[in-house]
C-alpha cells in the first residue's frame, strides 16, 4: 500500500545515475565560454532500480481501460489490442528517418496510402490527408481548407454556425481560423432543425460544424435537409467525426452531405488514449476540396516499370500548406492500420453495432434511476443528467467522484454543456454484460445512497488515497513546477 | 439485452438514421487477418523500409536517432499509462498527473524557463502558437523569424499566421551561419510582436542571441527561441538564460523513436507572467481534502472546454505518452548522462568535421560553433553523392538547395551517439571515393 510517492527530484541523490554510457572515444572539445550554460539543468540523480519503482507505482495510481471500465462520453474508451504496440515498434518502422529518400521508406508510403483509402472509403469520401496530430488540429485543416476554398470562389465569409452541444474545439478552431462562431440552439428533441439552420444560413456563412451522432449520442435525422440548405447558399458541411464508433459500416457522412470531416483515430480506431495523446486527426475530403489538402500527399506512380510505386508529392499549388513538419503521426497511423487490417469490414460493422448495443442497455437499465433529457433514441452515448438527485443536494460531481469507489471511471460529466450536470456515458464495444450490468449495479446503488445516505455520496470519494483536491487553491496559487531548496 | 432494451434485434437499434441514408453494402475494406497473419503483414511492410539498424544514417534537421534506455518502452506501454485518459477525475490519475508534473520541472530546468505545459504536438506547432501568443501579449503587428529556422517550422508559422491579418519577415544569415545582425536592426520597430530564433539553428549553428533578445525587448517586443534539438542544452546557454520569453523545442531526441515523422513532442514553455496566455494544459500542485499532497489540471479557463471560441488554442489531446517516454528517458539519463551525451554529440561532430574538412571536394560551409550537426559544400552535385553514398547503405545527410537555392551543393549531415565507429569509417571512406 504505497500512498505517497515523491517527485524525482526528492528521490535524487548524487552522483546516482541510471544508465552506462560508452567511454568518449574521440578527443573532448570545449565549447566556446560564451555559448557555455551557466547553470546546469537540475535532471535528477537516480539509478535504474529507483527510476522502475517510482514510475511503476506511479502506474497504480491510474485508473486506466486495461484496469478499470473507463465509460467516457465521446471519448471512445474501447481495448487497445496489444499487436498494436508490437507493430509499431518494429524497427523498420521506429528507426526511420522522415527525410530519408521516397526509394527507401516504400513501407510507410505503401501504408499510408493504404490507410488514407481504407478512412476514406468508411467516410465515404475521396481524399484524406493523415497529417494532423490531433482531432484539434484535424479540425483546423478542415478550416483552413474551406476558406481556402471559399476564396477561390471569390469570398471566404465570416462566419461559422456550430450547435450548442458542440465540443469547446469546434469554436476555438472556428476562432483560430478567423472565423466569427454563431450558435445554433437545437430542437426539444436535442436534434438540430433545418427550419432554424435556414433562418441562420445566409451568404455570410461558410459552413456548418456538425457532430453526427452529435454529443447527446443523436442521430441528426435532418442532416439531409440541412446539407441542402447549407449546400444551396454556397457553404460547406464540416464533419466533427469524433463519433464515428456509431456509424461505421452503417452509414457514411460523405453519403449525408459532409464535405469535410476529420477523424480522431485515438477514439475510433484504438490509437492509445496514454494519458492524454498522442493521437491523429486524419481529414477525409470530397473531391472538389482534394486541391487544398495539407502538402505533401503520399501518391501512387502509374509507371508499372519503376522500382518505386508510392512517393510524396510536393507539387500542390493550392495546397493549405503544413499543418506541422513531417508527414503524421506515423507511429499512430500504423496502430490504426494494424487495427483496420485486423478487423476488416465486418470488424468494424460488428464494433459499431456492439457499441450501439452496450450504450441502448445501459440506457435501458438506468432510464427509471436518472433523468434522461432527452427521449429520442441514442445511438454509441447515452446522456442522462442529476436532476432527481438534485432533489436530495447530489450532484452529478458527487456521483461522478462515488463511482471511483465503486471501481469505474466516471463518464464525462458537465458535458455537454446543453444539458445541466450531464453525465454522459459511452460503454463502447470492448465490454462484456457482465462489466455493463456490474456498472449498472453501481449507478443504482448510489442512487439509493442519494435518497437514504447522501453524505456518502457528497463526501466521495471515500476509498481512493487523495480525496476530493483542491482545484481552487491550485488556480489560485499556482505551483506549475517543483522548486528546488 | 435485446429484450431489456426492448427490442427484437440490433438492426432496430438504428432506426434514426433514415433508410436512405444507410451504407447498402458492406465497406471495400480487405477481410480480416488474425493477429497471426497481421504481423506477418506488418512485418513485411516494414521490410521494406531502410532502416537506421542496417543502414548507416547521418541525417537529423528536426529528427534525431538518440539512445533509449531499455526500461522506457516497458515502462511506456504498462497499461495504466498507456491506456488512461487525459486526467479529468484527479483522484485516480495521480499517476498520470504526477509524471507530468514532472515533465514541466524537466521542461523548465532543460530550457531555463519558468513555467511549462503539459506538451504541444511538437516543435513547429508550438513555434506557430508561440507566434499567436506573442500577438495575443504584445497587441502588437508584426513578426520577424529567421530565415536559419527549419524550413519546415516555417510553412507550419505561415499556415498559422495567415488569417491573423499579422505581418511576418525573414530575417536572413551570415557568412557564418548566424543571424544577419545588421539587418534585425533594421527590421525591429514599435509594431513588432516578437524575434524567433533558431537555437541550434537549422544548420546546426549555435549562436549567443542575448544581443538581439535586448533589442526586441528594448523594441517591446518578446523574444522567442526555437530549438528542434535540445539535447545541445546539455552544454549550451539555456534559452531562458539568453532572454527568451517563450521556448519552445522538439523533444522527440528524449525517448522518442523518429518513427518516420511522428508522434513528437512539443516543449513549451515561457515566463510566469505570461502564463495565462499559454496554450495547453498545465498541471498544479494542490492538497487535498486532508492536506495531503496531490496534482490536478489547473488554469483551465485558457482551454477550449472553457473559453470555447475565446480559448487560447483549440488543442486538446496533445501528447502525453510522448511527454512521459521524455521524463522517464531524463530520469535514466540523469543529470550527468544528459551532460555526458550532449558533450559525445558535440564532439562527434567536430571530429567528423575536421575528418571530412580533409577531403578534397568538401569543405565546411559555415564557420559558426556547431551542436551535432553541420552544413558541408561539395564539389560535385550534392544529389549525386548522396546516391553514391546510398548505393552503399549510406545516408549520408540532406541536400539543402531544395530549400535554400543560394546554398546549391550542399549537405547537412548530422552525427549522434547511435552511429557507431564502423559507419562513420563508412562515411568518410565513401566520401573519399565519390567527392
Amino acid at each position: 500500500m504505497i500512498l505517497q510517492e515523491p517527485l524525482l527530484f526528492e528521490l535524487s541523490r548524487k552522483g546516482r545515475s541510471g544508465v552506462s554510457l560508452p567511454k568518449p572515444a574521440g578527443q573532448t572539445h570545449a565549447i566556446p565560454v560564451h555559448l557555455r550554460r551557466s547553470k546546469a539543468a537540475r535532471l535528477p540523480e537516480i539509478s535504474e532500480p529507483e527510476a522502475i519503482r517510482h514510475f511503476t507505482r506511479l502506474s497504480q495510481w491510474n485508473f486506466s481501460i486495461d484496469t478499470n471500465f473507463y465509460p467516457l462520453g465521446s471519448c471512445t474508451m474501447k481495448h487497445n489490442p496489444r499487436v498494436n504496440e508490437e507493430v509499431a515498434r518494429y524497427t523498420g518502422f521506429a528507426h526511420v528517418h522522415p527525410y530519408q529518400p521516397d526509394e527507401t521508406v516504400q513501407g510507410c508510403l505503401q501504408l499510408m496510402y493504404e490507410l488514407e483509402t481504407y478512412l476514406a472509403e468508411i467516410a465515404g469520401m475521396d481524399a484524406v490527408t493523415l497529417q494532423p496530430a490531433a482531432g484539434a488540429q484535424g479540425e483546423l485543416t478542415g478550416i483552413l481548407m474551406i476558406r481556402a476554398y471559399l476564396e477561390s470562389q471569390g469570398n471566404p465569409r465570416k462566419k461559422i454556425l456550430i450547435p450548442d452541444s458542440a465540443h469547446g474545439t469546434n469554436p476555438a478552431t472556428s476562432s483560430m481560423a478567423n472565423y466569427e462562431v454563431v450558435q445554433i440552439r437545437a430542437g426539444k428533441e436535442g436534434r438540430l432543425l433545418a427550419s432554424t439552420v435556414a433562418g441562420l444560413m445566409n451568404e455570410d456563412v461558410a459552413a456548418l460544424m456538425l457532430t453526427n451522432p452529435n454529443t447527446l449520442g443523436l442521430f441528426e435525422s435532418e442532416i439531409r435537409d440541412i446539407a441542402d440548405i447549407i449546400h444551396s447558399k454556397g457553404g460547406l458541411i464540416y464533419g466533427d467525426g469524433a463519433n464515428m464508433n456509431a456509424l461505421m459500416g452503417k452509414a457514411r457522412p460523405g453519403d449525408l452531405g459532409v464535405d469535410v470531416l476529420q477523424y480522431n483515430l485515438h477514439k475510433t480506431f484504438t490509437t492509445p488514449h496514454g494519458g492524454g495523446g498522442p493521437g491523429s486527426g486524419p481529414v477525409a475530403v470530397k473531391k472538389f476540396l482534394e486541391p487544398y489538402l495539407p502538402t505533401p500527399r503520399v501518391v501512387a506512380d502509374s509507371c508499372q516499370l519503376s522500382a518505386v510505386s508510392h512517393s510524396l508529392d510536393f507539387d500542390r499549388p493550392q495546397s493549405i500548406g503544413r499543418v506541422r513538419t513531417f508527414y503524421g503521426n506515423f507511429g499512430m497511423l500504423v496502430r490504426a492500420y494494424t487495427y483496420i487490417r485486423e478487423m476488416g469490414a465486418e470488424g468494424l460493422t460488428r464494433a459499431t453495432e456492439l457499441a450501439v448495443l452496450n450504450a441502448n442497455y445501459l440506457r435501458a437499465r438506468l432510464q427509471d434511476t436518472y433523468h434522461l433529457p432527452y427521449e429520442a433514441r441514442s445511438l454509441h452515448e447515452v446522456v442522462f443528467s442529476d436532476k432527481k438527485q438534485k432533489e436530495m443536494h447530489v450532484s452529478t460531481l458527487d456521483i461522478a467522484k462515488r463511482l471511483l469507489d465503486y471501481g469505474f471511471h466516471s463518464p464525462t460529466i458537465y458535458f455537454p454543456l446543453v444539458v445541466f450536470g450531464a453525465l454522459m456515458i459511452e460503454p463502447t464495444e470492448t465490454e462484456t454484460k457482465e462489466t455493463l450490468d456490474a456498472f449498472c449495479d453501481a449507478m443504482i446503488a448510489i442512487a439509493r445512497e442519494a435518497q437514504t445516505a447522501p453524505e456518502t455520496v457528497q463526501k466521495a470519494p471515500h476509498k481512493t488515497h487523495l480525496r476530493r483536491l483542491d482545484e481552487a487553491k491550485a488556480a489560485r496559487e499556482p505551483r506549475l513546477r517543483y522548486h528546488f531548496r | 439485452m435485446l429484450s431489456t432494451i426492448g427490442v427484437s434485434s440490433i438492426e432496430e437499434l438504428f432506426s434514426t438514421i433514415p433508410t436512405d441514408l444507410r451504407l447498402k453494402t458492406p465497406l471495400q475494406i480487405p477481410s480480416p487477418l488474425s493477429e497471426l497473419e497481421l504481423r506477418n503483414h506488418l512485418r513485411e511492410i516494414s521490410r521494406k523500409n531502410a532502416h537506421g539498424e542496417d543502414w548507416a544514417i547521418f541525417l537529423g534537421a528536426g529528427s534525431y536517432s538518440h539512445y533509449i534506455p531499455s526500461a522506457v518502452s516497458q515502462l511506456l506501454t504498462r497499461g495504466e499509462f498507456l491506456t488512461a485518459y487525459t486526467p479529468y477525475q484527479p483522484e485516480v490519475s495521480q499517476g498520470t498527473l504526477q509524471s507530468i508534473f514532472e515533465y514541466q520541472t524537466l521542461v523548465c530546468e532543460i530550457l531555463g524557463m519558468e513555467v511549462a505545459n503539459a506538451s504541444h504536438y511538437d516543435g513547429s506547432t508550438s513555434m506557430a502558437e508561440a507566434a499567436l501568443m506573442a500577438l495575443s501579449i504584445t497587441k502588437k503587428n508584426k513578426i520577424l523569424v529567421a530565415r536559419n529556422i527549419h524550413p519546415e517550422y516555417r510553412e507550419v508559422l505561415h499556415t498559422y499566421l495567415k488569417n491573423e491579418g499579422a505581418v511576418t519577415q525573414e530575417i536572413p544569415f551570415d557568412e557564418t551561419g548566424a543571424l544577419d545582425r545588421k539587418i534585425i536592426d533594421s527590421l525591429i520597430d514599435s509594431d513588432t510582436a516578437c524575434v524567433i530564433a533558431g537555437y541550434p539553428n537549422f544548420f546546426g549553428v549555435i549562436e549567443d542571441l542575448t544581443d538581439v533578445a535586448n533589442k526586441i525587448h528594448t523594441a517591446g517586443g518578446l523574444f522567442i527561441t526555437a530549438t528542434t534539438e535540445p539535447l545541445s542544452l546539455g552544454l549550451c546557454k539555456s534559452p531562458g538564460e539568453m532572454g527568451a520569453d517563450i521556448a519552445v523545442a522538439e523533444g522527440q531526441s528524449f525517448g522518442n523513436p523518429m518513427s518516420f515523422g511522428g508522434p513528437y513532442l512539443g516543449m513549451f514553455a515561457t515566463r510566469e507572467k505570461y502564463v495565462r496566455s499559454m496554450p495547453g494544459r498545465l498541471v498544479g500542485e494542490t492538497v487535498d481534502q486532508s492536506g495531503k499532497r496531490g496534482y490536478v489540471l489547473t488554469l483551465a479557463t485558457r482551454e477550449q472546454h472553457i473559453r470555447r471560441e475565446r480559448a487560447s488554442s483549440n488543442i486538446c489531446t496533445n501528447v502525453a505518452l510522448c511527454a512521459l517516454a521524455a521524463t522517464i528517458t531524463l530520469a535514466l539519463w540523469g543529470k550527468d548522462g544528459f551532460e555526458k551525451l550532449s558533450q559525445m554529440n558535440f564532439d562527434r561532430a567536430i571530429d567528423l568535421k575536421t575528418r571530412l574538412g580533409k577531403i578534397k571536394g568538401l569543405r565546411a560551409r559555415f564557420s559558426g560553433t556547431h551542436f551535432n550537426e553541420f552544413v558541408v559544400e561539395t564539389a560535385r552535385p550534392a544529389d549525386q553523392i548522396l546516391l553514391a553514398l546510398q548505393k552503399e547503405n549510406i545516408l549520408g545527410g540532406l541536400a539543402l538547395s531544395r530549400w535554400y537555392p543560394e546554398l546549391k551543393n550542399t549537405l547537412l549531415i548530422t552525427i549522434t551517439e547511435m552511429n557507431t565507429s564502423e559507419q562513420i569509417e563508412k562515411l568518410v571512406s565513401s566520401l573519399e571515393r565519390c567527392s
